[in-house]
């Protein structure tokens, strides 16, 4: 097996904190498109920053081998000649151009140099501020284009920094990048859910001793209490639609699912019985929430079905298994699994019932599947510390992100930007 | 939980006026012999309440001591994904069920934890089921069940980060709070 191992220390451009981030990318796609990035025609210090976040979101995915273009510089499809570039078998080239002041212009084209094509030419245009924005949408556009699913790249993520002072939970760019503190707390916050817009976030918090559902707009930062029965309130997930949310409440006594109305209203219980029922998530069409359950003896993966509440049991693992999420294309879901003292990253179908490790063990834990279905974020350690780590869904390529402080954990994949 | 709070400050506060009293009469002036009878009639009522006084303070002292020295050892341990509390906390579980049977104005929180190997929201589910058992144990050794709130931290708040047995058993627990708040 040929293992790569690229080191990529990405610099924060133009977000106000300037963070660092390590990402070491282990392992490769089973099919490397050659790519040439050649710098950008315009400003040469913006194309330089510009070309660099394009380069680290596609090396990442491990689809590209990205070939130097050893001082070549078209920045138009009509100055290429294609026989010069033995070696690759596309270029991304383009020119940058300030427009009304503080806004950039980004042209670009991708070019395939093996059957002598233009293969897709746009402009991307925003304020000259939002240059990271930039280079994620054209690394989306040109990811598409290339391997026919949407890419990622300018998706957000959500996750739990804890660290000697207490709690964030903290909004970030796919890459890491761009930090937002939503919540600053000495008291844990757990389980931070993403509303299907991408507007608001659900999470458990123990701001008032005991765990308690808030939910919270990201850009107004307004929140509100959902959920603060006695006992615990905790594991929100909004329905697909929107227009509810699945939780598991202790009020009766033991851990059962529960759904509420996005408005608090309409609290309707759904399992009952004195196991433990938590960590709901919905099926694609919203009509089955998959849960973890102790009701057969060791901690598994079950069904419920919402419109007869029969349930069936989905994993048969010798160890345990939590933290269900169910895959964007709705076939099957992925999951944590505890055997042997390791927790594993693992998927499994529905409809045949097979289950793949794609992981190599250890703290992993809490994964959520990227909106195209690609890549699974999940939750990790190394020397001690919690970190965000990623894999592609079929186990090929994976990559870890090493923040400069605290623990990151429950961390949850957003949606793609409405 | 109002109630506690409102108990210990009650405690608090009669110890303070306790201690106080006795620098206040000392410190007021005699201003003459008229004054003298109605002063003895006085200092007889004042020994009294003193006495009094002081009695309910070491009443209340004792209370107050006694709930401290449960406070201090107010965890009891159980076994990986067991909710069921062990026979080894049986003396732990009657002594503080007995303090809240005799003591039925006060209040505690039971706070149920886990260890890291599950889920988070697994082990907030376990440490609540912990919890739920602890209270249950308190309740059958004569508490009264309104006496008793169950909370979980989960994995939240562990005693001890490594990984290994030796801070697993830490964290596996339920505490039994008499100063929550």
């Amino acid at each position: 097996m040929i293992v790569r191992w690229i080191v990529l220390s990405l610099l924060l451009l133009a977000a106000p904190a300037r963070a660092e981030l390590n990402i070491e990318i282990t392992g490769a796609g089973e099919h490397q498109t050659p790519l040439s990035l050649v710098r950008f025609g315009g400003d040469p210090l913006i194309a330089h920053s510009l070309l660099e976040v394009v380069g680290g979101d596609l090396a990442r995915t491990g689809l590209f081998r990205l070939v130097d273009p050893a001082g070549r510089l078209p920045h138009s499809v009509s100055e290429v000649r294609s026989v010069e570039w033995e070696g690759t078998e596309t270029l991304l080239l383009g020119s940058i151009e300030e427009v009304d002041g503080g806004q950039l212009a980004v042209r670009f084209s991708l070019f395939d140099v093996v059957r002598n094509a233009e293969l897709m030419a746009q402009v991307v245009t925003a304020k000259r501020g939002h240059l990271r924005a930039i280079a994620h949408r054209i690394a989306d556009l040109v990811y598409e284009r290339l391997t026919g699913s949407p890419g990622v790249f300018s998706t957000r993520i959500v996750y739990v920094n804890r660290d000697r002072d207490g709690f964030r939970l903290v909004v970030a760019d796919s890459d890491g990048y761009g930090e937002q503190s939503l919540l600053t707390s000495k008291e844990p916050i757990m389980s931070p859910a993403w509303s299907p817009d991408g507007r608001q976030i659900a999470y458990v918090s123990f701001e008032r001793h005991r765990a308690m559902v808030y939910v919270q707009s990201i850009d107004s930062a307004q929140r509100r209490l959902l959920a603060e029965f006695p006992g615990s309130n905790s594991a929100p997930v909004w329905s697909p639609d929107g227009t509810r949310l699945a939780l598991v409440l202790t009020r009766d006594g033991s851990s059962n699912l529960y759904l509420v109305g996005r408005d608090g209203q309409g609290l309707r219980r759904i399992t009952r019985g004195s196991q433990i029922d938590t960590e709901p998530a919905f099926t694609a069409d919203g009509q089955n929430l998959l849960f973890t359950s102790d009701r057969g003896g060791s901690p598994q993966i079950y069904r419920l079905s919402l419109a007869d509440e029969t349930v069936t049991r989905l994993t048969f693992e010798s160890g345990s298994t939590f933290s269900p999420r169910v895959a964007p294309d709705g076939k099957g879901f992925v999951f944590s699994l505890f055997k042997e003292g390791l927790f594993y990253i693992a998927v499994q179908d529905f409809d045949s019932a097979q289950t793949q490790i794609l992981t190599g063990g250890g703290w992993e834990k809490k994964p959520s599947f990227a909106p195209n279905g690609k890549m699974i974020l999940f939750a990790t350690e190394i020397n001690g510390r919690g970190i965000l780590s990623t894999v592609s869904s079929d186990g090929r390529v994976k990559q870890k992100m090493v923040a400069q402080r605290g623990d990151i954990r429950e961390p949850m994949w957003g949606p793609f930007p409405k | 939980m109002k109630k506690l709070i409102l108990a210990i400050f009650l405690v608090n506060f009669l110890v303070g006026c306790a201690s106080n009293k006795p620098k206040e009469e000392a410190a007021a002036p005699v201003s003459n012999a008229a004054a003298a009878a109605d002063t003895s009639a006085a200092d007889a009522q004042a020994a009294a309440d003193a006495q009094a006084a002081t009695e309910a303070q070491a009443a209340r002292q004792a209370v107050a001591d006694e709930m401290a020295a449960l406070q201090s050892r107010n965890s009891v341990y159980f076994p990986f994904d067991v909710d069921a509390v062990q026979a080894a906390d049986r003396d732990t579980i009657l002594q503080h069920a007995q303090f809240l049977a005799a003591h039925p104005s006060v209040t505690v929180r039971v706070a149920g934890n886990a260890d890291e190997r599950g889920s988070s929201e697994y082990n907030l589910a376990l440490g609540q089921r912990r919890a739920e058992n602890t209270k249950r144990a308190l309740v059958l050794g004569g508490a009264d069940a309104m006496q008793i709130e169950t909370i979980s931290f989960g994995e939240e708040k562990p005693r001890c980060s490594d990984h290994n047995e030796a801070c697993w058993s830490q964290n596996r627990r339920a505490d039994i709070n008499y100063n929550a708040q």
